[in-house]
Parts: structure tokens; sequence; C-alpha cells
């Protein structure tokens, strides 16, 4: 049996109060096991991002279930939510990278957040996942001195220098060219297959579908098609 | 820097790096700091030397209690106090000695300017009420129209001061008398008047005829050795019982008055409330700068909260940066603020300058409130909300 790293039961999500309330999920169900690379696709407003969130427990589960690495996260603490989060890495749309600190700094900020790595490591492990996206020369710029492609790369390190369990990625190259965009996601199926990470990619861009084990379609809120290539 | 405090924090300096990104923000937060410091650097000084000059003219005397009218709340206000109740106070048994203290300012022209003493009538025969020179030099105002003048008040010369002696005493004319001073004492310029003058009772009634021998100022009275002093106060506001008399210890008086400069003459209140407005700017320019920096970097910190970041870490970052102006603003504010004070201290001869007290409190103050501007800051941590990041 494969271990699952993250799965969804019945999952269900609604935003907004009284009047305004709209549900944004219907019935959800999931599983990524471990090592494997989802691409999650569907029109603009489907609730792609919502799914995401919710799996990265960056939200609270309101109906139905998640279990993350072992742990159901409907109802758990806030603490608790934290804590998973360190083994989760994000990418997102932006890279987000903190405009006064260095690529090797910024990734630097992937690894601190767990603590007890002493400082020589945290380097050291930053400008190896710095060389491994390709960035060996251009580890102490600051972002503002950095290409769209390259910040993304420092993006993509940050969320890998942890080893993370799971890398959730939400349209990591919607604001890259076609030749950036598919280096980017090249880079984090190489590096996901190479740790055994398992990763969940929402994204419109039809390129990278050939590079998913398996895709998933969300219309509406709800899963309208499963495709599995591997 | 950067390394020290990465020493200190044992993570990445991320509010050092932040806040030095912006070179032009973070010296200009660091010189609003320095003002604010300046400002109440500058407004303590002046507290405090308007504290030192109040109490003074006390140093002059050597007294265990004083009774005075009871609108009297400094040596130079307040109505007279009849000679009788100091013949009453004689009565106690451990009253040892008495004396009657006449105080007014007296205008003296020094040619260019007016300057004005605070002169005292005092009894030549009892020089034991009187301290330092004082004392031995009090046997000159046995001399007719003789005075003791400050040489260290302000508009006088100081070579002029250097002069006197019994052997070149120096003769002036004050209320169309002539007066002669035959030697000199350290007072020094306060606020009510620019120094000080001493001369005989008899002296003093001459300069002003109007007021009489029956009613001095104040009563100033010695206890005898061993005698307690609170318990003789207590005994003579009972025997004493006019409730147009303030009788308390000299000490009391001193301390009294002091407080009365701080908090009910508006000089003082002007300077505390100048103080409070220096604190303010302080706590609004630091506040400013991190609730904006924190505005600015919303993302930044809605993106470790995804990555799992606790509350503390941010918290952490806000006071690294209160923490770095409140020490890096006050080293300038520091500086300035005792080169003010020295330059106005010269001016005005206020003994204006900056204890060590002083910088450690405003220190410790720099930091607190940068710390608690930091505080207040952090609430707007809670708007970066890592769902709205996708
Ligand atoms: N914070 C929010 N508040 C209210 N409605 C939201 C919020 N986020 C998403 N929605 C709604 O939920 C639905 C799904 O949104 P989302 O998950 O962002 O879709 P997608 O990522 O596929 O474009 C949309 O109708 C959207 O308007
Ligand atoms: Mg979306």
């Amino acid at each position: 049996m494969t271990e699952i790293t993250v799965s969804a039961e019945r999952l269900s999500h609604w935003f907004g109060q009284g009047e305004t309330r709209k549900q944004a999920l219907f019935d959800v169900s999931l599983a990524l096991p471990r090592g494997s690379f989802t691409v999650l696709m569907g029109p603009s407003g489907s609730g792609k991002t919502t799914v995401l969130t919710l799996l990265g427990c960056l939200r609270a589960v309101q109906a139905g279930s998640v279990r993350l690495l072992g742990h159901e996260l409907h109802g758990a603490p806030e603490p608790h939510l934290v804590a998973l989060r360190r083994r989760l890495g994000f990418i997102f749309q932006m890279h987000n990278l903190h405009e006064s600190l260095t690529a090797a700094q910024n990734v630097i900020m992937g690894l601190q957040v767990h603590p007890g790595v002493p400082d020589a490591t945290a380097r050291a492990a930053a400008a190896q996942v710095l060389g491994l996206v390709g960035l060996s020369d251009r580890i102490d710029y600051l972002p503002a001195n950095l290409s769209g492609g390259q910040k993304q790369r420092v993006a993509v390190a940050r969320a890998l220098v942890g080893n993370p369990a799971l890398v959730l990625a939400d349209e990591p190259t919607a604001a890259l060219d076609k030749d950036t965009a598919a280096g980017v996601v090249d880079l984090l199926k190489r590096m996901g297959a190479a740790r055994g990470t398992t990763t969940l990619l929402v994204t419109h861009d039809n390129r990278i579908l050939d590079r998913a084990d398996r895709i998933l379609t969300l219309e509406d809120g709800r899963i309208v098609k499963v495709e599995d290539r591997a | 820097m950067s390394r020290l405090l990465q020493r200190l924090f044992g993570r990445l300096p991320v509010g050092w790096l932040q806040l030095t990104h912006n070179r032009t923000r973070f010296f200009a937060a660091l010189a609003g700091v320095a003002f604010a410091n300046v400002l109440v650097f500058v407004q303590l000084g002046i507290m405090n030397s308007m504290s030192s000059a109040a109490v003074r003219p006390y140093a002059f005397f050597s007294a265990d209690i004083m009774i005075s009218a009871h609108d009297a709340n400094t040596l130079s206000d307040g109505a007279n106090v009849a000679r009788q109740w100091l013949y009453q106070a004689l009565a106690d048994p451990e009253v040892a000695e008495g004396m009657g203290l006449y105080v007014t300012n007296v205008p003296w022209d020094r040619g260019m300017t007016d300057i004005s003493l605070t002169t005292f009538g005092v009894d030549p025969f009892q020089p034991q009420f009187l301290t330092g020179t004082l004392g031995p030099d009090a046997g000159f105002l046995q001399l007719r129209d003789a005075a003791l003048l400050d040489r260290l008040a302000r508009g006088f010369n100081r070579a002029d001061a250097a002069g006197i002696s019994p052997a070149t005493p120096l003769s002036f004319e004050t209320e169309r008398r002539t007066l002669t001073a035959w030697t000199t004492f350290a007072g020094g310029g306060g606020f009510g008047s620019d120094g000080y003058m001493f001369v005989s009772d008899q002296t003093f009634l001459r300069l002003f005829p109007a007021r009489r021998a029956a009613a001095p100022d104040h009563i100033l009275l010695r206890v005898t050795p061993g005698a307690d002093v609170a318990a003789v106060v207590t005994r003579l506001k009972a025997t004493l019982s006019d409730p147009g008399l303030r009788i308390r210890s000299f000490a009391d008086a001193k301390a009294e008055d002091l407080r009365y400069q701080q908090t009910r003459r508006p000089t003082g209140v002007v300077f505390g409330f100048g103080v409070l407005i220096g604190v303010l700017v302080g706590l609004v320019i630091v506040y400013q700068v991190l609730s904006s920096d924190v505005a600015d970097h919303l993302r930044e910190y809605a993106t470790f909260k995804a990555m799992g970041y606790r509350p503390s870490f941010f918290l952490g970052v806000v006071f690294e940066e209160a923490l770095v102006l409140g020490v890096l603003g006050f080293i300038p504010g520091m500086i300035f603020g005792g080169g003010i004070l020295t330059l106005m201290g010269k001016v005005t001869t206020l003994p204006l300058r900056m204890t060590p007290d002083m910088a450690l409190s405003v220190f410790l103050g720099t930091v607190l409130f940068s710390a608690l501007s930091g505080a207040i800051a952090t609430r707007r941590l809670a708007a970066a909300d890592p769902a709205d990041l996708f």
C-alpha cells in the first residue's frame, strides 16, 4: 500500500456569512501518494486555491476531513497547524521574497523556521540548494537585482531547503515567460523526485500537464475529472 | 552590527536588515529619535537646574525649623510673620535660638544691564545661622551699610568680583543708598533672580523703610542639641496656633519648595510638559516608522507565517527594530542634547548639565518607549493573513 501524504474526504468550504454565504467547495475527495506530482486544473474561481489553502493548513477546515502527514486538520488548534506548516513548502504565484534579504538569506528563512539549525549549517544548505536551482553565482544578490525567473527559482529553493514532505504551488509560473516557466516546473519535478517530495501544483498552463503523474480537474467546487498519467 | 544581532537573536537579524534596507527612511527615523532625545534632555536639564537653583538659597542657612506665612511657598514669596512668634517659640524648652530673616529682590545697576539680587537681611550677631564662609564673614555686616556679594551672580563680571576683599571693598548704589561689599561668597544665578546678597537686618530696614523690624519674612529656629525636630515642630504647631502660620522643619520647607517649583509653578509645569512632549514625539516617530514598516512588509510577513513562523518571531522582529532605533537614535541625541545643555549653561550660568543619571534614565526611557511603540505597531501584524497570499 502506498503511503498517503495528504488526503481530503468530502471536503466542503463556504465563504462569507448569512445572505452572502457562498459554497466554494462541494465534497472534494482526493489523496496524494508520497512522491507523486499532481496538477490541479480548472477555470478561474473553481476553487483550486481554496483546496490548496485547506490542505496547507492556511484555513480552518469547516466540513469534511483533511489528513496531513497522519494528522486530522479538522478542529486542529492553530499552534498545531503552525507546526505542521513547517513541514510543507509553499510556492506562490508571486515570488514573495523579502526585498531586504539576499537570495541566500531568503532561503535561510526557509530553514530557520526549524529550531536549532546552526548558522553555518543553514548557510551551507542555502548555498547548496541555490546551486541546485542554478543560482550559485547569485547567492548574495538582493531580489531587486534578480530577474523574474531567478526570483521564482529562489522561491523554489526556499520552499525546498527544509526538505518538506509536501510542496504546494499555486500558479508558480504565471508571472514567467514560457521557457522560464518550463524550467521552474522541471526543477520542481526533478527535485521532488530526488527527495521523495509530494507535489501539488495548481496551473492553467497546458505545457506543464505532460509532466504530471496525475491531473485533477476542478469545476464549480467539484472534482470533475481525474487523469492518471504515470 | 548584523553579525552582532545575529548572535544576539540566534537568527537572521531580519528587523535590522529590513530597517537598514531603506537608508533614507532609516536615517530619518534615527534623526527623529535623536531629536526627541534632545528635546527630553534639554527640558530635563532645565528642570534639574531649576530644582538645584530653587533649593540653592537653603544651603546658605543652618536652621532646624522655619516659621513662615501660610502662603510662603518659597523663601522669597508670602506674607510677613510677626516677630512675636519668635519670642513665643523661644519659650519652648527645646528651641535654643531664633533669628528673623528678611528677603527681597534688589535691582543692581551694572551699567549695560540691571541685575537683580535676592537680598537676605540677617542678624550679624548670630552667625551660627549661616553656613560656609558666610558665618565667619557675617562679622562684616556689623558695619553700617555693609554687604556680602554673590561672586557667581549672572551679569557680575568675574574679575570685578575677584577684586573684592576687605582691603579693596567695592561700593555700589542701590535703592538710593551706597552699600559696601567687603567680601564675596559663592551663590549663582537662578530663575527668580541673577544672584544673592547678604546684608544685616539693620541695613535691610534702612534700604526698605516700608519694612518693619517687627515683621520679618521668615523666622529661623535652631533646636537644642539632641532634640527631635519633628516633635518640636508638632509642639510649636500646638502652641503657636495661628492658622496664618506655616511651621515646618527647614528640610521640609526645602523639599516642599522643590515640589512647588516642579509641579505648581508655570515654568516647572511647562518644562515637565516639555519632557512629555519629547517622549510623545519619540513615541509617535518610532510608532510611525515601525507601523509603516510592518504595513510595507505584510506580504513578506504573511509568507513567513505560511512557512510556519510563530507569532513570537514577528514580535521579535518588531522589537528588534524598536531596539535598533532606540539605541542608535539615543547616541546622537545624547551628544547633541549634552552639547546644547553645556552651551545653555555657559550663557545662563544656570547649573545646566547632563548627569550620568539623566543619560541613563533617558536611555532606558528611550528603549522602553521604543519597545512600547513597537508593541503598538505589532497590532498591524494581524492583517498579514497567509491565506490571502495565493
Ligand atoms: N477570501 C474569500 N472570500 C470570499 N470568497 C472567496 C474568497 N476566496 C475565494 N472566494 C470564492 O471562492 C471561489 C473559489 O475561489 P478560488 O479558490 O480562489 O478559485 P481559483 O483559485 O480556482 O480561481 C470563488 O468563487 C471565489 O470568489
Ligand atoms: Mg487561484
